[in-house]
């Protein structure tokens, strides 16, 4: 952090590629010699890009593999097939000192503040760790002085450096949690729902620090999230997952008014909006069912079993994350990346709905 | 890290240091500085009634079986027979044994062979079993399968059977060849517990964050698993130690465990069995303090559980 | 304590009683740290057919409300200090325990944020299901068979014929809200509180059971006691809303009235801290500080040390509920230079 980073976010240049990422979790039976009886297709080729200096916003439901893919490109989990570039370099295959080097650059946020922090640990140590890990990042007497900047650059006291992280809120975990991950100075921070755990009324705050510190620090974020308003308000690209793939991508705009794929539309008109003037006014789609088990998935497009719009090809052809064919060569913002064999508009969320309150 | 002259920052800061500086000054004195886990574990135990009862017990029973000259002038092995199954005399408040025996300076000359008998055991098990089935637990694989066999197996066998022809085998009959035993029974409880306790930490956030940081295996098996998984551990020894004491009583008892001249309660009660009807003042000593020992630490093994159980926390 | 009296026996016509009332209930935990001071004073009531929002954040005394309302407080360490519960005027709180036991499930049902574990996870969901109306009804287990088939059908699980042997964790998320909300009506009752029935779910599951709710509610006339802390969700079913902010309700309104004119800062503040279209790229407002430790809640107003508007008076002394305008209340100093600006 001692060099000023200046990158503009405009520079279109990915920081991060993910091509056709595949988490399979076998499922096993036999307690000695164990045979594969099936596997958890938690993420089942995913691709997209993070350019340098963005957020790109990943939004779907529980079961949709968002979480899996946060482990995957932190390489906490060891991906089954595909790559993550990082800089053109595939860091799913790294391992030892190459992969210590790459995990200073892309860190981590953890959804849970209260299971995030070692209990056995005071801020000190904890936010100090990485130093710990890294030698080579802070000079060994230098470290609780780098330890206090942090505290301070995440809005807390520097006093409570030697405190346990009990005795602290939701909220001022969850900056304990932000101040470790931004100690190595990393250009990538994973975001794993992290405002999803906290108060209402501390959502705001930390939110405000995390867009806070992205300008300070020319961050790029890769923001996990199922609170569609909050992912909004944050990224400037939004990816929508359904059952281990992706449905649809965008700009933020693309996304959130102009989405074609009718999981989006459903999942987007779904949401509560805090107006009750809007309780008649808007057109709801209900959907009806539950996501189906990612051991099991739907043959063909994953969403059929619960679309309106199903017909014998979805169960037959896997329709790909495209920009659809109906919008190519328009530069309406129709024509973005959508998974359906019927992709078209159907405005769902409405203006009225979007700026309420 | 450039100074954070940004004017949010220190909005941010000021908006919560109100907060939490209004909300230490309610917390007693020295809620001002850290309280770590530990110290809020002793702070439950130190207002518990039971944990001063049984540890004074056991404090008064470790010193004895060190120093026991300090209450009991005899010497346990001196015996005469012509005051056989004698009663209680002046200097002699329990009486004597059918070896005409003092029986309380047997008593408390009992006290160190089940004190370390049970030491010797709960310290051999939590060691080994912590060592295996924390391993087992952290590595998972074959070796967690393989590990989780054998001490299925261990827990198969009758622990008074395995005693008897374990013992009967190995001849000795010291604390040493009966804390060997228990050890080699004992451990599989020990690491399951450990086993448990080190997947349910290792699959904690702060593990996977400290991974995230590229830290080694070694760092967070010492730094983040150990710490977290040593209060069950702690627990479950701590009650165990007392069952170690009986089943070393029994042991004796059998005539398998410690052998005379060894002085062991489990011994003078098995000589004491058959004249009950004679001289039960034989019997009761012996029995009594062999009763309360083993009541001392499972009391104690109960106040700890209370601190330590993360549960409750 | 007398004029509490007087008014119970001013409320005597029963046209106007409302269903549930609570009226300045206060409820405190002993803690290792002190006395937690959950609920300071909580009136509301709800009436039959009308679904009341209780909205607030962790530990704001909501969900302690309502278990002292369904009597499942655990005591100790919780102590009620004061006031009364009135269920048709009746306090249940004076009821032997016999009594108390007759309206638990009969006529107040809870649903709970967690289905899974608010299930016997050992018995089938159809045994459970029967067991209401075999303990309740005396019914055999045959009827008690059909009843729950039945229920189930009624809040749409698919082939509930075949599923009603399942267990619990056979049952997707949504499924086992389901069921909770079918055992919650079982018997029929005349009052359901509701603890944050949707937030453990995904949103569009939350829609369909948020749905299936109303319009059971509409149907049975029943009395809706909604707890979120989700604006979103009280904007879309709510009657009217109560705000709780440190065990005490701030404000109270038509729910109409409070999203386009809230007269407490608190609520103000969280209406602006939903993130909007027109504030992209901007910060996003956040009220200051963190909510309070409820073994030392502010004195004065709670609110003061995270209110922008907090003055001197603030500090010392406590606001009651102001009424501004009709039904509604706002328990803060300055609610009309809230609500006017």
């Amino acid at each position: 952090m001692t060099e000023p980073l200046t990158r503009e976010p405009a520079s279109r240049k990915p920081i991060l590629q993910v091509r056709n990422l595949v988490k399979h979790f076998p499922l096993t039976r036999g307690i000695l010699f164990k045979k594969e009886i099936g596997a958890v297709k938690a993420v089942d080729g995913i691709s997209f890009d993070l350019y340098a200096g963005e957020t790109l916003g990943i939004v779907g439901e529980s079961g949709c593999g968002k979480s899996t893919v946060a482990k995957l490109l932190m390489n906490l989990e060891q991906a089954t097939s595909g790559e993550v570039f990082y800089k053109g370099e595939d860091i799913t295959r790294l391992s030892g000192r190459a992969l210590k080097a790459v995990r200073r650059n892309i860190q981590m946020v953890f959804q849970d503040p209260y299971t995030s922090l070692n209990p056995r640990m005071t801020v000190g140590d904890i936010i100090g760790e990485p130093f710990d890990i890294h030698p080579e990042v802070a000079p060994k007497g230098d470290r609780r002085a780098r330890v206090r900047e942090l505290l301070d650059v995440v809005g807390l006291n520097p006093e409570y450096i030697n405190r346990y992280p009990h005795q602290f809120s939701g909220g001022q975990r969850q900056r304990i949690g932000i101040a470790r991950g931004l100690a190595l100075n990393p250009e990538i921070i994973i975001c794993d729902e992290p405002v999803s755990a906290l108060d209402v009324s501390v959502q705001a705050q930390v939110v405000n620090l995390m867009e806070k510190l992205q300008d300070e620090f020319g961050l790029s974020y890769v923001f996990i999230a199922h609170d569609l308003s909050i992912v909004r308000h944050i990224s400037d690209r939004v990816g929508v997952m359904y059952l281990g793939r992706m449905a649809e991508i965008g700009t933020d705009t693309e996304i959130y008014e102009h989405p074609t794929h009718p999981y989006t539309q459903a999942l987007l008109s779904a949401v509560p909006v805090p107006d009750p003037q809007a309780r008649e006014r808007r057109e709801r789609i209900i959907l009806t069912g539950d996501v189906p088990s990612p051991a099991n998935p739907p043959s063909g497009c994953r969403f059929r079993t619960r679309c309106w719009k199903a017909e014998e090809r979805c169960a037959q052809e896997t329709p790909l994350l495209a920009v659809p064919s109906v919008f190519a060569g328009s530069d309406s913002p129709a024509a973005h990346e959508s998974a359906c064999h019927f992709a078209a508009e159907k405005d769902v969320v409405g203006s009225a709905s979007v700026d309420a309150a | 890290m450039p100074e954070t002259t940004d004017s949010q920052s220190s909005a941010t800061a000021v908006a919560d240091a109100p907060a939490v500086a209004a909300a230490a000054p309610g917390l007693r004195k020295e809620g001002e500085k850290a309280r770590s886990l530990r110290s809020d574990a002793w702070h439950d135990l130190s207002r518990k009634p039971m944990f001063y009862i049984s540890g004074l017990l056991i404090l008064f029973l470790i010193v004895i079986s060190i120093w026991p000259g300090l209450i009991a002038s005899g010497n346990p092995l001196s015996c005469d027979l012509a005051k056989s199954q004698m009663g209680p005399t002046s200097g002699h408040p329990f009486g004597f044994d059918t070896q005409g025996c003092d029986v309380y300076t047997r008593t408390v000359y009992g006290a160190r062979a089940s004190v370390s008998v049970g030491i010797f055991s709960t310290l051999g098990v939590a060691v080994l079993g912590s060592l295996l089935g924390g391993l087992a637990g952290f590595f998972g694989g074959w070796w967690d399968a393989v590990l989780s066999r054998i001490s299925d197996i261990f827990f198969g066998i009758p622990i008074l059977l395995g005693g008897v022809v374990f013992l009967s085998v190995v001849k000795g009959g010291t604390v040493t060849t009966v804390s060997v035993f228990m050890v080699l029974l004992g451990w599989p409880q020990i690491a399951r517990i450990a086993r448990g306790a080190v997947i349910t930490a290792k699959q904690q956030d702060y593990v996977q964050a400290a991974r995230a940081l590229g830290a080694s295996n070694t760092r967070m098996l010492l730094r983040h698993i150990a710490p977290n998984a040593l209060a069950p551990i702690i627990v479950v020894a701590t009650i165990a130690l007392g069952t170690y004491i009986s089943l070393e009583a029994t042991l004796s008892f059998l005539g398998v465990g410690l052998k005379p001249p060894a002085v062991s309660w489990g011994i003078d009660i098995s000589q004491a069995s058959s004249q009950i009807r004679n001289a039960p003042h034989m019997l009761l000593w012996p029995a009594g303090a062999l009763s309360l020992t083993v009541l001392a630490f499972i009391m104690l093994g109960d106040a700890v559980r209370d601190a330590l159980d993360p549960k409750l926390r | 304590m007398t004029v509490t009296d007087e008014r119970t026996g001013a409320a005597a016509p029963v046209s106007t009683t409302p269903l549930l009332e609570v009226r300045d209930l206060h409820v405190e935990f002993h803690t290792r740290d002190g006395v937690a001071r959950a609920v300071n004073g909580v009136d509301y009531s709800v009436n039959a057919g009308e679904t009341l929002a209780v909205l607030g954040e962790s530990g704001s005394g909501k969900s302690v409300t309502a278990q002292t309302i369904m009597g499942i407080l655990d005591m100790p360490p919780g102590r009620i200090t004061q006031g009364e519960i009135l269920f048709h005027g009746q306090d249940m709180l004076t009821m032997s325990a016999e009594q108390r036991r007759k309206i638990r499930g009969r006529k107040i049902a809870m649903i709970f944020q967690d289905a899974l574990s608010s299930l016997n996870p050992v018995l089938s969901v159809g045994y459970q299901l029967g067991e209401m109306f075999r303990v309740h009804q005396g019914m055999s287990r045959k009827q008690a068979r059909a009843k729950s088939i039945e229920l189930m059908d009624r809040v749409r699980i698919p082939a509930a014929k075949e599923r009603i042997g399942d267990y619990p964790h056979q049952f997707s998320g949504g499924m086992r809200q389901r069921i909770m909300i079918a055992m919650a009506l079982a018997l029929e009752p005349e009052l359901i509180i509701a603890d944050e029935p949707t937030t453990a779910l995904d949103v569009t599951v939350q829609a369909q059971v948020m749905d299936l709710l109303a319009e059971l509610q509409r149907e049975y006339n029943m009395g809706l006691i909604l707890i979120t802390h989700d604006l979103g969700v009280v904007a879309d079913v709510a009657d009217k809303i109560a705000v709780m902010y440190a065990g005490r309700i701030v404000e109270t309104s038509p729910v109409h009235d409070i999203y386009a004119r809230p007269a407490h800062p608190y609520t103000k503040g969280l209406l602006r801290s939903i993130p909007r279209l027109d504030q992209k790229g901007q910060e996003l407002y956040a009220i200051k500080g963190l909510p309070p430790n409820l073994t030392r809640i502010p004195g004065g107003c709670a609110f003061h040390p995270r209110c922008p508007m907090a003055q001197d008076v603030c500090a010392t002394d406590v606001p009651l509920l102001h009424p501004v305008g009709a039904e509604r209340g706002s328990a803060c100093h300055f609610w009309k230079e809230t609500i006017g600006d």
